[in-house]
């Protein structure tokens, strides 16, 4: 049986890289005593899937993944109980937050775009206006590697939101009292294709800067799912509303 | 005492492989320090990846983690990334469980696997604000302390380091934490009140109370400088390994590490007696753990870690009585996720233990690595690997027939009496090897890697002058025209090896050496990125040392060799006729399952071979029931 889970992943451990944390997940499934089902072959690989890779030293109040387990969970409530078996075996941080059937599609195909808020050390206002000056750029190119290649893309289309001023309370109280020095900024941003980074977003704001040096943390809120063929403009605030909140997998 | 973490934290998003500096492992233990207890920093000089699955380091780590009079705390040399980070904003070195300053410790362990880490020890102690002279330290100052194989020879480091532990570690520490702690509670007084009291502890090696004298590059003399100041300071070694099955709680990382498995130690110790091999002499006697414990630590371990890995860990594995019954039982226990695959990672080089290793392997069959070090029997029996080439060849026809494609040879070149012979023996070996692969799978292949020998401390080869860079260039050129298609050649750098070759038979004005090196930059030396030989040869320079004098010169029987007051339990005299032995290509077999030769281990310290089983293994010949009487002639004469 697919199921999805849906975990948090904050503090210390948000500076664990994706494939380090598709390898703790695997020791998790063993520790925890679930089946997972692996594939056929030479070399068999356990059916864990992961959505949206996670840019390591970012964290996240929604991360995916869709695992096969085998045997199936035989009742609702063992489904249930996958949350709080899972959150037990895996470190500090990690929190599994849901879990259900997943349906057929990929975790891939099914997110669209995903929300940001970035923790910015700069002046409130001055970033409040940098912010202000990129939504109403018509085009933003910046040079980034692809595939080895260095290129040249531009990245306002697939900035679909960008502000300062939203209302914070997703967000973990202890999250906000470690930036409340910090100017805060939510972006929805797209994931198809090469996507956009939070570290793209900072450098378009404060060119020239290391965007480390800028943005002290920088959490995921939402990972949007869209199954409409209604296009995303650039901030179009009715895009957004597009995105049927019962499908958005968040939490809280 | 307060935790770096805040200053810490904003940096790591700026280095490579942040997680390294976060802790949080799997088996981690909360570090709860206080009154009365003595704080242990348990530092491994290299790059966390490579320290975290040190087992010496882990054992130690619960072993005082238990005591209700000691706290302990591990780190790791951070990567030049974030030392750069963390020296252009006055962060010192720190604990991964609390990111607690190194300076806040009592006590700083350093664990030496190897000898070009000297200078990331020295890096380390600047980076933690500590003096990096013994002499500079005040009472304030954490005591430094080091142990593990390099440690048999600590001279190098006599001016750094406050003592030196020779050998096993589980009970010494229990010692030196009872000294520390009411040394502590006396208010610290001078260092060398606490050195006269190390001292008194067997194994403990306190470089400060000697007096060592040379005459011209020669030590003549080392005088302990009180009287109840031991003028030989002999290893520690535990009895019976069944009481001490650590580590209980093994440390899972969260990021990847060299050896990502559980690993259990089968036995320690071994007497198979290679007479290049530092680990066989200064480990002895072999004692093995219970079959039954051995099973209960893999069951265990892989439930609480999550591991489906596990490696069987010891000199020459396959030499476990009943290593059969023991990887059996654990294949056929199929939990919910599978079973747990084995790794034997010091594999015998015979059919039979191919096919232990066939029966356990995962579904890749990536490789399979042998050792047999030496390219002709004639050499194999200076260096006494006693392996035949129809032991090799057994063994790699059972592993092609087992479905790998691609094997590695291990060989050691600059051995004492190599001839081009035997050097050009290595890849007519590899060549056998491949027309073996050939009969099973075109992809055959295989792969050769080259090590230069460097002789090291209490083994019988430590009066040999090891081959210089260009000698050991010039035999890897030959094995390498050599080579047929199908043998890959891969070769350690010669110049690395006669770095390694100082620091490892070098006397305390090597320290000098090691110092300068560092200061001018030196670190991570183990990495062929930073190793740089030029930068030892203008520190040895500098210092007026002579490179040659430490590493290709033969030593004489009547010299005194700069860690003769320090013993591993052997007899000089064993290992001189040993030494002899070789050069005149005599055998010795292992006294495991024949009549002891006394090499002073066992009679020495009333210790005994630990080993469940009476006879010697299955499998091929490994210099046992072979005629070992007397080789042939001696083709080259080492000079003495």
């Amino acid at each position: 049986m697919k199921v999805r889970l849906a975990y948090s992943k904050v503090g210390k451990i948000r500076f664990l890289g994706h494939l380090d944390m598709a390898h703790l997940w695997e020791r998790a499934f063993r520790k925890a005593n679930l089946g997972v089902a692996v594939s056929a072959g030479f070399t068999p690989r356990p059916k864990v899937s992961f959505g949206l890779a996670l840019p390591t030293a970012g964290e996240s109040l929604v991360e995916v993944l869709d695992v096969v387990l085998d045997p199936a969970p035989s009742a609702e409530r063992e489904l249930d109980d996958l949350a709080p078996r899972l959150s037990a075996v895996m470190p500090a941080g990690v929190e599994v937050t849901g879990a259900w059937v997943a349906g057929p599609q990929s975790i891939q195909e099914d997110v669209v775009a995903t929300t940001w808020v970035l923790a910015i050390d700069r002046d409130a206002e001055d970033t409040a206006t940098r912010v202000a000056a990129l939504v109403a750029a018509p085009e933003f190119w910046i040079e980034r590697e692809r595939k080895g290649e260095r290129r040249r893309d531009d990245i306002r289309p697939g900035i679909f939101e960008l502000r300062t001023d939203f209302d914070p309370s997703v967000l973990p109280a202890d999250w906000r009292s470690a930036v409340s020095a910090s100017a805060l900024v939510e972006a929805v941003v797209t994931t198809s294709g090469r996507g956009v980074r939070p570290t793209e977003l900072v450098d378009a704001l404060f060119p020239g800067d290391e965007p480390w040096n800028v943005m002290s943390r920088v959490i995921r809120t939402h990972q949007w799912i869209e199954r409409t063929d209604a296009p995303c403009a650039p901030f179009s605030v009715r895009a957004r509303k597009e995105l049927p909140h019962e499908q958005r997998i968040a939490v809280g | 005492m307060t935790s770096l973490w805040s200053r810490v934290e904003p940096l790591l998003a700026r280095v490579r492989k942040p997680a390294r500096y976060i802790g949080c492992e799997d088996g981690a233990i909360e570090p709860r320090h206080g009154q009365g207890k003595v704080a242990w920093l348990l530092a491994y000089p290299d790059v966390y990846e490579v320290g975290l699955p040190n087992q010496g380091l882990q054992i130690l780590y619960e072993i005082l983690n238990e005591r209700p009079d000691a706290v302990a705390e591990r780190t790791y040399a951070p990567w030049v990334d974030l030392e750069a980070l963390m020296r252009e904003r006055g962060i010192p070195l720190f604990s991964v469980d609390a990111h607690r300053a190194a300076g806040d410790f009592d006590v700083i362990a350093f664990n030496l696997s190897a000898e070009l880490v000297y200078t990331n020890v020295l890096n380390m102690l600047d980076l933690g604000g500590i003096p990096v002279h013994t002499a500079r330290r005040e009472p304030s100052d954490p005591v430094v302390v080091v142990g593990g194989h390099a440690a048999f020879n600590p001279e190098p480091l006599a001016d750094f380091i406050d003592a030196a532990v020779l050998g096993e570690g589980e009970e010494v520490v229990g010692e030196i934490n009872d000294v520390v702690r009411a040394w502590k509670a006396s208010g610290r007084t001078s260092r060398e009140g606490l050195w006269r009291e190390l001292a008194r502890i067997p194994g403990v090696y306190v470089p400060s109370l000697y007096d060592v004298v040379y005459e011209g590059e020669r030590t003549v003399s080392v005088t302990p400088r009180f009287a109840d100041v031991p003028a030989t300071v002999t290893k520690r070694t535990i009895s019976d390994l069944a009481q001490w099955d650590y580590p209980r709680r093994p440390l899972a990382p969260l990021t990847e590490v060299v050896h990502d498995r559980l690993a259990v130690e089968v036995f320690r110790g071994c007497t198979r007696g290679c007479r290049f091999c530092q680990a066989g002499m200064i480990t002895r006697p072999v004692r093995e753990r219970p079959a039954e414990q051995v099973r209960t630590m893999i069951t265990r371990g892989l439930e609480r870690t999550g591991y489906n890995e596990v490696s069987l860990t010891s000199l020459s594995t396959a030499d476990f009585s009943g290593i059969e019954d023991v990887v059996s039982s654990i294949v056929p226990d199929p939990t919910a996720c599978g079973a747990p695959t084995v790794s034997l990672p010091s594999l015998r080089v015979d059919a039979f233990t191919v096919g232990l290793a066939a029966k356990v392997a995962s579904g890749r069959r990536s490789g399979l690595t042998f050792a047999p070090e030496a390219g002709t029997w004639r050499l194999r029996t200076v260096i006494n690997k006693l392996i035949t080439e129809a032991d090799l060849y057994g063994a790699v026809e059972s592993a092609f027939a087992n479905g790998w494609s691609r094997t590695k040879l291990y060989f050691l070149t600059g051995l004492p009496t190599e001839t081009d012979d035997d050097t050009r023996g290595i890849a007519e070996l590899a060549a056998g090897c491949v027309a073996i692969g050939k009969k099973y799978t075109s992809r055959a292949s295989v792969t050769v890697s080259l090590g230069g020998f460097v002789p090291k401390a209490h083994t019988p080869f430590q009066w040999f002058g090891q081959n210089g860079v260009d000698e050991l260039q010039r035999k890897i050129n030959l094995v390498r025209g050599a080579a047929s298609r199908g043998v890959q050649v891969k070769w350690h750098d010669p110049r690395a090896s006669l770095a390694e070759g100082l620091a490892s038979r070098g006397d305390r004005r090597v320290g000098r050496v090691i110092e300068r090196v560092w200061r001018n930059g030196g670190t991570f030396q183990e990495w062929s990125e930073f190793f740089d030989l030029d930068r030892w040869l203008d520190a040895a320079a500098a210092e007026g040392l002579p490179v040659e004098w430490f590493t290709t010169r033969h030593r004489t029987e009547d010299e005194i060799l700069p860690w003769q007051h320090l013993s591993a339990g052997l007899h000089r005299d064993f290992l001189w006729d040993d030494w002899r032995a070789a050069l005149d290509e005599h055998g010795l077999p292992d006294c495991r399952w024949t009549p002891c030769y006394d090499c002073g281990v066992c009679t020495g310290d009333g210790l005994e071979h630990v080993v469940a089983s009476p006879v010697p293994p299955a499998g091929g010949s490994q210099g046992t029931g072979q005629d070992l009487a007397r080789g042939g002639e001696v083709p080259v004469v080492v000079r003495l």
